[in-house]
């Protein structure tokens, strides 16, 4: 059983739906034992990060211990984001600190580029897929997914795996260290190459599940 | 690189999908869910949703509609129309769109825009402006309001400098003298607006061949291009189209 970490933010449903549709038992809850219960927990997240934080509240030290204790945590967009130290979005809030990084806003483009750089940073970008990380098995060495945001999270911690995009930088689309994994992009929303990274986080929950 | 998106748009009324040309004579196009899955298995990258009869009534049944599609579409999606309050965002976010688009309550209530980006992040808000060409002044529109029934004297690229500055995360920009005409998007309005904010404009009303995408990014600088006659009644399948920008090095996801 996967447990999606139900706070008070838009879009946990899109991650339960897609779930259920690759055939994965999921619930949706915020209940501390279904937490302790679960082969794996998804912390995803439509909301400004400091919202996000406050309307975690408590539960955050949970899935911090529960990460630590070795249970897969795959973080989606801004629950990804607080995966990581701190975010200078409205305001400087602390995250969960689980990999080292802050969440810093996507710089505008310089009026030498080429392109005008929008921020959000909206739409399917190419992501170059590295083989060491495990939400990539099977999906080749580069896909399409679907992001939207307007800050990122500036990776300094040398033990995580960084999968990056071109977005007139090397902008970090997912992480993995160890046993936690994030994307900043959204695999709820990016058609068939999603559902496979939501496969593959399903796997590596039942795999771990099953030496303990 | 950010690929240019294309985004077919379905306009609901009463549980159909209906569309009209220059807002008016309405024609059916089918079933919301049905349409919605069949344009992501064709390799739509979004979608729009539009409740054009945003009546109290129709709320309630939208909310439905987005959690059915939710449960069956796996890309994007947008859904507007109607919609007054923070409150009415969140119940939509929370049945699975991924954005809201506003427009005659922000125009009202411009503080709207900035107290939904603050809760649910810029990138959810989605203003969506129709625009009339000034009878007035030249190189100048209008923004229209109550499904573009009732024009203001608010200038578009203004309203979109503003909304930008409020927390909007993504402009709808429609042409009123381009929709539904099949002649092409006013690139000239999308030009002005592009070049005015940073923030992605998705260029809407016209389209009606395929070269008329390609200008659309190319001569308006637009990040995306929202269809609907040119989809709903099968004159080009979205493969085509796509097919067609990458031709012309438009880059797009295949």
């Amino acid at each position: 059983m996967i447990v999606v970490i139900d706070y008070d933010v838009g879009n946990v449903k899109s991650v339960c739906n897609a779930f259920r549709h690759i055939g994965c038992e999921v619930e949706l809850s915020c209940e501390p034992g279904s937490i302790e219960a679960a082969a794996g927990i998804v912390l995803p997240g439509v909301a400004a990060f400091g919202y996000a934080v406050s309307a975690l509240g408590p539960l955050a030290e949970l899935i911090k211990e529960s990460a630590l204790s070795g249970k897969p945590l795959l973080g989606i967009c801004v629950g990804y984001q607080m995966l990581f130290d701190q975010s200078s979005e409205y305001g400087r809030h602390s995250g969960l600190g689980l990999i080292y990084g802050s969440v810093v806003p996507i710089p505008s483009g310089s009026p030498m580029d080429s392109l005008r750089r929008t921020i959000p940073h909206m739409g399917w970008n190419l992501v170059k897929l590295p083989e060491n990380m495990d939400l990539f098995a099977g999906l080749g060495g580069e896909k399409h997914f679907y992001f939207a945001h307007s800050f990122y999270a500036d990776v300094t911690d040398p033990r995580a795996r960084t999968a990056f995009t071109d977005y007139g930088f090397d902008l970090p689309a997912s992480v993995q260290k160890e046993n936690v994994y994030g994307t900043q992009f959204h695999p709820e929303k990016s058609g068939k190459a999603g559902l496979k990274l939501l496969q593959n986080f399903y796997d590596i929950c039942k795999k771990i599940n099953s030496k303990s | 690189m950010l690929t240019k998106r294309i985004i077919p748009c379905l306009d609901v009324k009463d549980n159909r999908v209906v569309k009209g040309v220059k807002f008016r004579n309405l024609r059916d196009a089918g079933d919301p869910v049905e349409l919605g899955a069949g344009y992501s298995d064709a390799g739509a990258d979004e979608l729009v949703f539009l409740d054009i009869t945003a009546t109290i009534r129709s709320r309630k049944t939208i909310v439905e509609l987005v959690e059915k599609v939710a449960e069956n579409v796996f890309i994007p999606f947008t859904v507007g129309g109607g919609i007054q309050t923070v409150d009415q965002i969140d119940a939509l976010l929370r049945s699975g769109a991924e954005k809201v688009s506003v427009n005659t309550a922000a125009v009202g209530n411009p503080n709207l825009i900035a107290e939904a980006a603050q809760r649910f992040g810029n990138q959810c808000v989605v203003l969506a402006i129709d625009a009339r060409r000034s009878k007035k002044h030249e190189h100048k529109w209008q923004v229209c309001v109550k499904a573009g029934s009732e024009p203001t004297d608010i200038d578009v690229v203004d309203w979109a400098v503003k909304a930008e500055k409020l927390g909007a995360g993504e402009i709808l920009l429609t042409s009123m003298d381009a929709d539904g005409t099949k002649a092409g998007y006013d690139n000239e309005l999308n030009k002005a607006v592009t070049e005015a904010v940073n923030i992605p404009v998705i260029a809407s009303g016209g389209a009606g061949k395929l070269e008329h995408l390609y200008d659309a990014i190319v001569l308006g600088g637009a990040d995306a291009v929202l269809t609907a006659s040119i989809t709903h009644f099968g004159n080009h399948t979205i493969k085509q189209m796509k097919e067609y920008l990458a031709s012309r090095g438009i880059p797009v996801n295949l």
